[in-house]
């Protein structure tokens, strides 16, 4: 097993004449948190996108859990997890439909998905509301069950879109505790957050700024780096430096 | 007269009570936030103040006049700009202004002054489809168009969210300007960091206040010793940080941890048993409160 | 009114950028016309008959002449009793003609009233009822012959429509459909779009009364509605030949009523439904197949059962088809739709009212 779970090299992707990730390169060693960071509009998306095997790269190449994201973009996808803000879990399913659901999707046998069931809800302590529907769950209980769903099925690594958007502040830290302890179990967690104390909560972090990697690093570095208290300063430094509108 | 009033304020949804008995005032020209996660009641309570609902019990007034028996009044007042993205994406930047002026009977120009300043920044764009901008850009839109009718009482539902850190503060800024022309603001955000820019907040959760002040005056309602607890292994250092006695909470809180210990907590012998213990680099530092500290605390107390 | 022009300009920006939609709308009336008035018809046409003829005298040789040169039918050829079922099922027949064994002197019988034999008989492929029903009289009418008139036999005549063309048929029914379609279908869907996008919300927080914006909505739908039916009245003149036999005035008028009719309609959905999809469904489910189903579009009101013959009274379409039907096919003058008119008007009226003290300006 190799230390590196995901690397890529001048990865590009252009959409007609607008280059929205222009020549990006990084590397994430297994068992980091690694905060991905930028503006609106800096090229976020469309990079995770690639990452995750959603859409293929105009130039460029990589590998994420050992497929390489050219040609294997379907092989990613059963090896990843992947949670946004915005798309978790079914509302109208319960708790434990959406659970069954998700490790089908992930081909998991009948008996491991119910033992899993039992550990999920063990960590969080939800075992009550097993048959509960997701709809009527408190947002942030939706998230940390999301992100637990999302690694049913023991990926390698898993990827994060705004986890924790409108979480209140409590249970975004009992979110980050949940980060936390599957990273200290050897998942790889690759998360993009527009809470900057939360960049401080990774390894390493980097931050794009018109479609390219313009800082990459632990955030105490960062910070040596550029001078700067916290990392939601160094992020205004070099967010400012934005030429792209869009 | 008060800007805004909310007197015991009530409203339930089928099986959830949305908000429970929220009262508070708002000073005409004050810039106040409300800050809370979401689920906490701020959109309902939005909606009562803009007249889209009405509340089961309590009762308010904005600008004077009360939010049931005069809210035609009220609506020629305000300027609302809702929680959801609230343009038509298929009309380009120009037409839903020009739309939304028409809305309220005037025209562009009449208060062009006003929103000058923010227009300007997308006037370049003017012809595209509203759809295809920028969050930070939108944003920028929707503001204009909750204020070309020059409104005295603005409600601004999570203008920020999902807006980055950058084009947020911007848009702070310009909320200062406004503040500046006499326009009193409610604003309602997730983000705890926004707080210190209002002159008084009121923290919400679950449909009920949890506590108004000023930004200041909120964080002097935080009395225990709290510090900064840092190292190598940030999440051992937590598990061990539960364990230790003269702890009472501890919770991650950007590069540092925050403990809030206990009056006879000796944080040097703390430091000396991590050590001993294995752990790298560890430092422990008194550290000032923040809105966070104040809101998880306040939650913990119910 | 500038105001008012301003929300009307907004709409039509709406439905002018969604270019796709308005091609489907502008189109929809005129390939619907053309393929109903063309590819799909119920006129007997291309049948293929074989025949059984035990003996082939001189008679039954006319007869298969006459069949074989009439343009509707199509001669197959003479098979064995044996091989009917055969060559029904294989389908290289739609009809079989069977002729009595002594087919010549059971017809002198006949004609002499000294018996009644069967001398014939027609085996359809009923598959195809239309087929089957009408071309079955046809063909008995061409293999008999001059003899059907010595025979006792109703004389049936077809008025109005002597060729039974369908497209007869068919016109008065899509514009029926596509109105009703098209205004309250659109309509309620694009009041349903702001409630969902969230631009309802500022909408109702503003000092118009947003049943003025609703209005608003409703002329640029009500105008393409009005370029519909300018398209289906020419289609259907030049094209498709239809007479447009009576008062075209009142025709139009009755239109415009359903028209209005339609977008009233439109607006009750957008206040019983919040999201698109919803809106969509109920004008799929309670629109189209009941307009299509109990209007007399399809099938004749007088063949439904009792219940549903009930319902197919509250269906607006019935109404504005029966009319549309006198006016157009049969000529009459405005007076004989009357009552029609009079029923369309009351149901308009009756749906603005319940439309409007629906439509509030709170958000629940």
């Amino acid at each position: 097993m190799s230390d590196t779970i995901l690397s890529v090299r001048d990865l590009t992707k252009k959409f007609g004449a607008f280059t929205a990730v222009d020549r990006i390169s990084f590397d994430v060693a297994r068992g980091e948190i690694f905060g991905f960071l930028g503006a609106n509009g800096a090229g976020k998306t469309t990079a995770m996108r690639m990452l995750c095997g959603l859409s293929y790269p105009t130039s460029g190449s990589g590998t994420v859990a050992g497929f390489d994201i050219m040609r294997q973009g379907e092989r990613i996808k059963r090896h990843i997890g992947y949670m946004s803000q915005r798309f978790s879990l079914y509302d109208d399913l319960t708790v434990r439909e959406n659970i069954r659901l998700y490790g089908g999707i992930y081909g998991l046998t009948r008996r491991e998905i119910a033992r899993r069931t039992v550990e999920l809800l063990d960590r969080l302590d939800f075992r009550s509301e097993i048959d509960t529907l997701v709809g009527s769950l408190p947002l942030g209980w939706k998230q940390k069950l999301a992100f637990l769903v999302a690694t049913l099925h023991r990926p390698e690594i898993v990827f994060l879109d705004e986890p924790t958007g409108g979480v209140d502040p409590l249970t975004r830290r009992q979110f980050w505790e949940l980060i936390y302890e599957s990273a200290a179990g050897g998942t790889t967690v690759f998360v993009t957050t527009h809470y900057m104390d939360e960049a401080e909560y990774c390894s390493r972090v980097s931050i794009m700024v018109d479609g390219r990697i313009r800082a990459l690093g632990a955030p105490a570095d960062l910070k040596k780096e550029f001078a700067a208290a916290s990392m939601d300063e160094v992020f205004r430094l070099l967010a400012r430096e934005a030429k792209r509108t869009e | 007269m008060k800007a805004i009033e909310a007197d015991n304020l009530s409203k339930r949804y089928a099986k959830t009570e949305a908000l429970c008995g929220v009262s508070f005032e708002v000073e005409e020209g004050e810039l106040f936030g409300l800050i809370g996660p979401d689920g906490a009641g701020k959109t309902t309570l939005f909606r009562l103040l803009t007249t889209l609902i009405v509340p089961d019990g309590g009762t308010a007034s904005v600008g004077g006049l009360d939010i049931v028996r005069d809210y035609r009044r009220i609506r020629e007042l305000v300027g609302y700009m809702p929680g959801r993205f609230s343009l038509y994406p298929d009309l380009s930047v120009e037409e839903n202004l020009a739309f939304f002026a028409a809305l309220f009977g005037v025209r562009i120009a009449d208060n062009y002054e006003l929103i000058a300043p923010i227009y300007r920044q997308i006037e370049p764009f003017r012809r595209r489809r509203a759809g295809k901008l920028s969050g930070g850009m939108k944003q920028k839109l929707a503001l204009c168009c909750a204020l070309v009718h020059r409104p005295s009482i603005l409600f601004l539902d999570e203008p920020t969210t999902g807006v980055d850190a950058v084009s947020r503060s911007e848009f702070w800024d310009m909320l200062f300007e406004l503040k500046a022309r006499g326009i009193s603001m409610l604003v309602s955000t997730p983000y705890m960091d926004e707080a210190r820019r209002c002159d008084r907040i009121a923290l919400i959760d679950r449909g009920s206040l949890l506590g108004i002040d000023t930004p200041g005056g909120i964080l002097h309602r935080f009395r225990e010793p709290l510090y900064a607890l840092s190292g190598d292994d940030m999440y051992g250092l937590l598990i061990e940080a539960r364990r230790a006695s003269g702890i009472r909470k501890c919770y991650p809180f950007g590069a540092a941890h925050h403990l809030i210990a206990t009056s006879d907590f000796d944080p040097t012998a703390f430091v000396r048993e991590l050590a001993a213990r294995g752990f790298q680099k560890v430092e422990i530092v008194p550290t000032e409160p923040g809105i966070e500290d104040v809101f998880i605390q306040l939650m913990h107390h119910e | 009114m500038g105001e008012f022009l301003s929300f009307v300009r907004k709409e039509t920006l709406h439905i002018l950028r969604d270019s796709r939609t308005m091609l489907v709308v502008l189109l929809a009336p005129v390939i619907q016309l053309l393929l109903f008035g063309f590819a799909i018809s119920t006129e007997v046409n291309n049948v293929r008959v074989a025949v059984v003829a035990p003996h082939r005298s001189e008679s039954v040789r006319q007869a298969v002449e006459r069949v074989a040169a009439n343009p509707y039918f199509t001669f197959e050829g003479y098979i064995s009793q044996q091989e009917i079922d055969r060559t029904l099922r294989a389908g290289r027949a739609d009809a079989v003609a069977v002729f009595a064994a002594d087919f010549d002197r059971k017809v002198d019988a006949l004609s002499r009233g000294e018996s009644s034999e069967a001398i014939l008989q027609l085996i359809f492929d009923a598959s195809n009822t239309t087929l089957a029903t009408a071309g079955s009289t046809y063909l008995q009418s061409i293999i008999l012959g001059d003899l059907q008139g010595s025979m006792p036999m109703p004389d049936t005549r077809l008025l109005y429509n002597p060729q039974m063309k369908s497209a007869y048929n068919f016109v008065p029914g899509i514009m029926g459909l596509i109105f009703i379609l098209i205004c309250a279908m659109m309509t309620s869907v694009s009041i349903v779009r702001e409630k969902e996008t969230g631009t309802m919300e500022v909408l109702l927080v503003s000092p118009v009364r947003p049943i003025r914006i609703i209005f608003a909505k409703m002329v640029p739908y009500f105008t393409l509605s009005c370029l519909n039916l300018l398209t289906i009245l020419l289609l259907a003149r030049y094209v498709l030949d239809v007479p447009l036999a009576g008062n075209v005035v009142a025709l139009v008028a009755l239109s415009l009523l359903y028209l209005i009719l339609s977008l009233a309609l439109g607006l009750f959905f957008s206040t019983i439904t919040n999201k698109q999809s919803t809106a969509l469904l109920i004008s799929a489910m309670l629109l189209m197949m009941p307009v299509i189903m109990f209007s007399g579009m399809i099938f004749p009101i007088e063949n439904l059962p009792v219940v549903l013959r009930a319902i197919s009274c509250v269906v607006p379409t019935r109404w504005y088809i029966e009319a549309v039907r006198k006016l157009m096919i049969e000529g009459l003058p405005f007076v004989s739709v009357i009552r029609e008119t009079a029923i369309l008007a009351a149901m308009t009226v009756a749906l603005i009212g319940v439309a409007l003290r629906k439509f509030n300006d709170k958000l629940e």
